[in-house]
């Protein structure tokens, strides 16, 4: 056994591991709209996030993405117990003076009744989503997002490094804009308006190019682009593969996502559509003698994260196609149980704690 | 090792060529420094070494550039990675990746080095630049110097035999270049490797180089030679270059120490002469700091700065980088407003006025001088300034006149040089007739003669009156123009005085003359110089 195999060995857990994980917490939350669940899962990420999150500066944002999913509950709880005519319930909470609407914008509302099954089922919903937006809040904690675009298959490499000068380049943007503005005010000037707009755009616009047209001769000079003779037979073909694999994939997603399509949409659709990404990403991967400094090694902790998290979304999945009722909440005034056999499931996810290796200080 | 033959560089949209018939040799193992005013091609002729001109910026090249028995003709940039590593003016826009050690590999893997070669590669370059500790750093919590090197680590990776560096010290404090010029010798001693760089700071340089190339603008050739030769009859010299002319030291000398060595007999001579004195004249107060904090979120910028600025005075403000420095300067112009104490511009509190009130009495010229700029030519500039200001129209295009001669109303104010650019600036924020004139790093990209004439302009700002602080880096300008010097560090002024003293007092920002005559007051070539005709004078 190598070292790396060992869970007792502290390293940086390869990002893809972890993503796959909360994917799978979250694909679990889609089918789910009992709050108890949902907060069983909420649980479970967090718990994890708290065990072996990153000590950069991602390590936090589980808690700024629990503070928007509470946001997203509120939202939706005003919008739709307040404003939607429909989902009203029998239970009067209030009865609020109402605004007549035109006939137009029938189905909303203004004032009038308010029901507990509308505020119910509202956060009910608001939750699921508000947990959702956690799992992936709890990868970003885990795991540090620019290594993740690292350890994408060569075809995406391009693409991958992109998406890295993307991510530096806004935050520089952004200051820019700041001492542009700044530098308004030292004219006398308070940016304004339209005109404010174009005092403020060309500089920042100027300043952006400029360095774009720096990156790329810093890029050529540093041999980029050098080490592919991929032809181009290959890389349409390529292109071909991942566009109808991904295709594929979001068909199939749908499919299992909504019972209520085809049958044949679901699971083949999309293991071919996962076949022909693959096919397309090694094709176009071939020709590259790039290499990877320090490429993270999947090992079986990445093997141990990854299945839990998949084992928490077959085995949701599984319990809602034979008893729904045990994961969805159908009626609102009644506080749904619940099931062990679900809560054992979901609790799989909570392996990682102690499967995944421990971070390293200090390194991302 | 780079051989130059015979090569002419046109661009597409410049009726004359930028290189003319270049003839040079750069052998193995040498230090070469390139110098010459801006705009006079030297970026051109760095970029040809690699190819990036005319592969990546276009033009036309005669005549053949060879590198390693490669000629750049028909190897492109990317060809030429493991061979000539290029360094550009701005590190942080040249980066690819957000981490040290990622950095670093980066061009490694573009050329599909091994994955275990690489990984001893990348921890030889650590230990070579000082780095070991950054290795997991983002690269946007480093210092300027950290980041300069790990630019040049990340070139040599690729083991290149030629380093090209373009103005690597220019936007550094003194200690950091320190870091990356010392980092330099060594590559040079060490390896081995051909050093190309190009620098305005010649003071920091100079007496490191094997070989100077002087690059003299569209016209005129040029030429290289020893840098003892070059420096003779150069235009831009160092201040110890100035002071060896004057004193017709020979062998000329290149560093503080060697000056030293011979100035025995001039320091004797300056001894017995009358201290020079500056001719500042204190006005009124201007502006008045009182026990000033400054906080952005959890971090203090400045804790506790009480400093009152009178009129008809010039001080600089000095420090490293992060400092504290600009956050003075934003304070003073309401950019900022502090969390504790309180700052008063002619009795206004500058946070809470109005912009178009502030500007009447202080105007900020920001580290980058074009950020002020927005237009497209410089009348419609100069125009709505005296807009903005409220001023009779004209006043700024006679300011820009007076200022910077020879500056056409159609020009587009990217298209002027740095040292231009500069003073448009500067004249826009000068329309609202501010009391108080704040440049914050204003030699940053200038040559040796933008810099004399900044001196003159802001000798002029003193003799209206105006209270003027500047923020620098640049020790040998603050030595030309200051009356005051103050010392930032951690957020409070930890020196305050008069030029003289506080700079022949510290180590790191003690000018060049200031060194050489150690322990004399004397701060630049021109003091000197004054105080040997008054000798002869008074002998006579």
């Amino acid at each position: 056994m190598r070292p790396v195999d060992s869970p007792r060995f502290a390293r940086t857990l390869h990002p893809g591991a972890w993503w796959l994980w909360a994917l799978g917490l979250a694909v679990a939350a889609s089918r789910i709209t009992n709050p108890l669940l949902n907060l069983v899962i909420l649980g479970v990420a967090g718990f994890v996030v708290m065990a072996r999150r990153s000590l950069s500066p991602w390590g936090n944002a589980y808690g700024a993405f629990l503070r928007l999913g509470l946001m997203i509950v509120g939202v939706r709880v005003i919008l739709q117990a307040l404003l939607s005519s429909q989902s009203q319930g029998i239970h009067v909470i209030v009865d609020l003076p109402s605004v007549p609407l035109p006939s137009w914008l029938a189905g909303l509302k203004l004032g009038g009744l308010i029901t507990w099954e509308a505020v119910l089922v509202a956060s009910y919903q608001g939750l699921q989503l508000a947990t959702i937006l956690c799992c992936i809040g709890a990868a970003n904690s885990l795991a540090n997002a620019s290594r993740l675009l690292r350890a994408v298959p060569g075809a995406l490499y391009e693409a991958g490094v992109s998406a890295v000068v993307a991510l530096t380049f806004a935050p520089q943007l952004l200051s820019d804009a700041q001492r542009v503005r700044s530098a308004q005010r030292l004219r006398g000037y308070n940016a304004k308006g339209l005109r404010g707009f174009r005092r403020m755009a060309m500089p920042v616009l100027e300043g952006g190019l400029d360095r774009s047209v720096q990156l790329a001769a810093a890029m050529d000079s540093r041999g980029y682009g050098r080490a592919t003779n991929t032809s181009a037979r290959v890389r349409r073909l390529s292109a071909a593969l991942l566009v109808v694999g991904l295709l594929a994939v979001a068909v199939g997603c749908y499919g299992i996502l909504t019972s209520s399509a085809a049958s044949w949409t679901g699971f083949p659709s999309l293991g071919l559509g996962g076949a022909a990404c693959v096919t397309g990403l090694a094709a176009g991967g071939l020709g590259t003698m790039r290499t990877r400094y320090r490429a993270s090694p999947w090992a079986l902790p990445e093997w141990a994260v990854a299945g839990s998290g998949l084992a928490v979304a077959v085995g949701v999945f599984w319990v809602a196609a034979g008893a729904s009722a045990d994961v969805q909440a159908y009626d609102p005034m009644v506080l749904p149980a619940a099931p062990l056999l679900v809560v054992g499931v979901i609790l799989l996810g909570a392996f990682p704690a102690i499967l995944a290796p421990r971070p390293v200080d200090g390194q991302p | 090792m780079i051989w130059f033959k015979d090569v002419s560089v046109t661009y597409p949209d410049s009726g004359h060529p930028t290189l003319e018939h270049v003839n040079i040799r750069i052998d193995e193992g040498q230090l070469a420094l390139v110098v010459g005013p801006t705009g006079s091609g030297k970026s051109t002729f760095l970029k040809a070494i690699n190819g990036l001109v005319p592969h990546f910026t276009g033009g036309s090249l005669t005549g053949h550039v060879v590198v390693d028995d490669r000629d750049t003709a028909t190897n492109r940039p990317r060809d030429l990675a493991d061979v000539v590593g290029y360094v550009g003016q701005d590190p942080v826009a040249g980066f690819v990746t957000d981490a040290v050690e990622d950095e670093l590999a980066y061009s490694m893997e573009s050329l599909g080095i091994a994955p275990s070669t690489m990984r001893r590669r990348v921890e030889e370059t650590l230990d070579l630049l000082g780095l070991a500790d950054l290795r997991h750093r983002p690269l946007s919590k480093l210092s300027g110097g950290e980041r300069q090197r790990v630019a040049i680590g990340s070139v040599l990776t690729a083991q290149p035999r030629i380093l090209v560096l373009d103005e690597p010290t220019s936007a550094l404090d003194p200690q950091a270049a320190e870091e990356v010029l010392a980092g330099l010798q060594r590559l040079v001693h060490d390896l081995g490797l051909t050093v190309v760089l190009a620098e305005h700071r010649l003071e920091r340089v100079i007496q490191y180089a094997d070989e100077v190339i002087r690059v003299g603008g569209p016209g005129r050739p040029v030429t290289s030679g020893a840098p003892q030769t070059m420096m003779q009859d150069s235009p831009v010299a160092p201040p110890v270059v100035g002071l060896g002319r004057l004193m017709d030291w020979s062998p000329l000398p290149l560093s503080v120490r060697d000056a030293r060595r011979q100035a025995v007999t001039l320091r004797a001579r300056l001894d017995v002469l009358p201290p020079p004195s500056r001719p500042g004249r204190a006005g009124n107060g201007v502006a008045r700091m009182e026990a000033m904090a400054v906080t952005y979120g959890s971090s203090v910028a400045l804790r506790g700065v009480d400093w009152d600025l009178t009129a008809g005075r010039v001080t600089a403000l000095m420090g490293r980088n992060g400092a504290g420095k600009s956050t003075i300067l934003k304070a003073l112009c309401g950019l900022v407003r502090p969390s504790h104490g309180r700052v008063r511009v002619d009795g206004l509190d500058p946070a809470s006025a109005s912009a178009a009130e502030v500007i009447r009495h202080v105007g900020l010229v920001p580290q980058e001088a074009g950020d002020l700029l927005f237009c497209d030519t410089v009348a419609e500039e100069c125009r709505i300034a005296d807009k903005d200001a409220h001023a009779e129209p004209g006043t700024c295009r006679r300011l820009v006149s007076r200022l910077v001669p020879g500056v056409e109303d159609s020009q587009h104010p990217r298209d002027l040089s740095e040292g231009q650019r500069l003073v448009l600036a500067l004249s826009v924020v000068l329309v609202a007739r501010p009391s108080l004139v704040l440049l914050d790093e204003p030699t940053r990209g200038l040559d040796y003669l933008a810099k004399a004439h900044l001196v003159e302009v802001l000798a002029e700002l003193r003799a209206d009156g105006h209270g003027v602080v500047v923020a620098t880096h640049d020790v040998e300008l603050a030595a030309e123009v200051a009356d005051e010097v103050v010392v930032v560090a951690e957020g409070e002024l930890v020196a305050r005085g008069p030029a003289a003293e506080v700079l022949v007092a510290s180590p790191a920002f003690a000018p060049q003359t200031a060194k050489i005559v150690a322990p004399l007051p004397y701060l630049t070539v021109s003091e000197v110089a004054a105080a040997l005709r008054r000798e002869t004078c008074g002998a006579g």
